[in-house]
């Protein structure tokens, strides 16, 4: 009884992000599904490795500090000051 | 398969871009804004992997943000605004880097190669047990709210995470899931093999996940 076996679970959380990336060979894929039909375990790790892109996916825009936006700021009004062409 | 939310569907590539470039050459201090808040902590973040200190840094962005401006006209669309951006940056990181005294080619420079297993293997079952290899400790299922209602606490801490990855792989992360570029775009813009920056997405992405589950399981007790 080695269906979905063939990966062990601490192979397969090393190869997780080729395998969300679309880049294992189709053997390799194959055996990476049939595992996570039936391990849990893995399944709730892949799910939480796609939980942890999508919430680094909201870090972006978090903690501009406001004298680095003012600095950026003033630099743009100083740029378009100096090259705002006339009408 | 994955798919990544690099251009929105229905909207000619490039077409959002052309837009954003004719508001900023039009002097439109909101899109200025709106950018700088978009792309400047990623920028902070990727700059600081290549000059000594946080203030050079600060100093390198700003230094990017001008030639953005004053450079607008070189912008051909061939690749995204923000991909153009990025490139701007390392050239300026890259430049500075090397006047201070710490030349860092990204392939090479950082000593953090690191091998081994992402997973603590003692989550593992042993060697000897009926299952080797299996879970012994297997994570379990979070039940995270829409990113909107994600408490700041979360954000703070997988902020910190990140900001203390080693910095090829805070690079790549940052690149690739906070700012959702695509493996194409990254490898271009880093000179690094796909392979490379798998693993060093592979890695990251793997140390903030821990920090989340870290989070949740604190969060049930």
């Amino acid at each position: 009884m080695t269906r979905g076996l063939e990966i062990d679970c601490d192979e397969l959380v090393e190869v997780v992000t080729d395998y969300l990336e679309g880049t294992l060979d189709a053997d390799t894929r194959r055996r990476f599904a049939e595992h996570l039909e039936l391990c849990d375990g893995c399944d709730a790790y892949v799910e939480q490795m796609r939980e942890t892109v999508r919430v680094t996916g909201t870090l972006a825009e978090d903690d501009l500090r406001p004298d680095m936006r003012d600095k950026l700021l003033a630099a743009f009004r100083g740029w378009k000051a100096g090259t705002t062409p006339s009408p | 398969m994955e798919v990544r939310q690099s251009t929105p569907a229905g909207s000619a590539p490039g077409s959002a871009d052309a837009r954003l470039v004719q508001a900023l050459r039009d002097g439109d201090e909101s899109t200025f804004t709106e950018l700088v808040e978009r792309l400047t902590p990623t920028m902070l973040a990727v700059a600081v992997g290549y000059v000594p200190s946080r203030t050079v840094a600060e100093e390198v962005v700003q230094e990017t943000w001008l030639a953005v401006l004053t450079g607008l006209d070189r912008f051909e669309g061939r690749s995204s605004l923000r991909t153009w951006v990025f490139g701007i940056l390392l050239n300026v990181a890259r430049s500075r880097g090397v006047r201070e005294r710490r030349s860092v080619p990204f392939s090479s420079a950082f000593p953090e190669d690191e091998t081994g297993p992402t997973v603590d293997p003692g989550r593992f079952r042993p060697q000897g047990d009926e299952w080797p290899g299996h879970w012994a400790t297997p994570p379990r299922q979070w039940a995270l709210p829409e990113p909107a209602l994600l408490s700041r606490e979360v954000r703070t801490r997988l902020r910190a995470a990140l900001d203390v990855l080693p910095p090829r792989q805070r690079t790549v992360v940052h690149l690739r899931d906070a700012q959702g570029l695509d493996a194409d775009e990254v490898c271009a813009l880093l000179g690094i093999e796909p392979g490379n920056q798998r693993v060093l997405l592979h890695r990251g992405r793997a140390k903030l996940r821990q920090v989340l589950e870290d989070y949740m399981d604190e969060a049930r007790a």
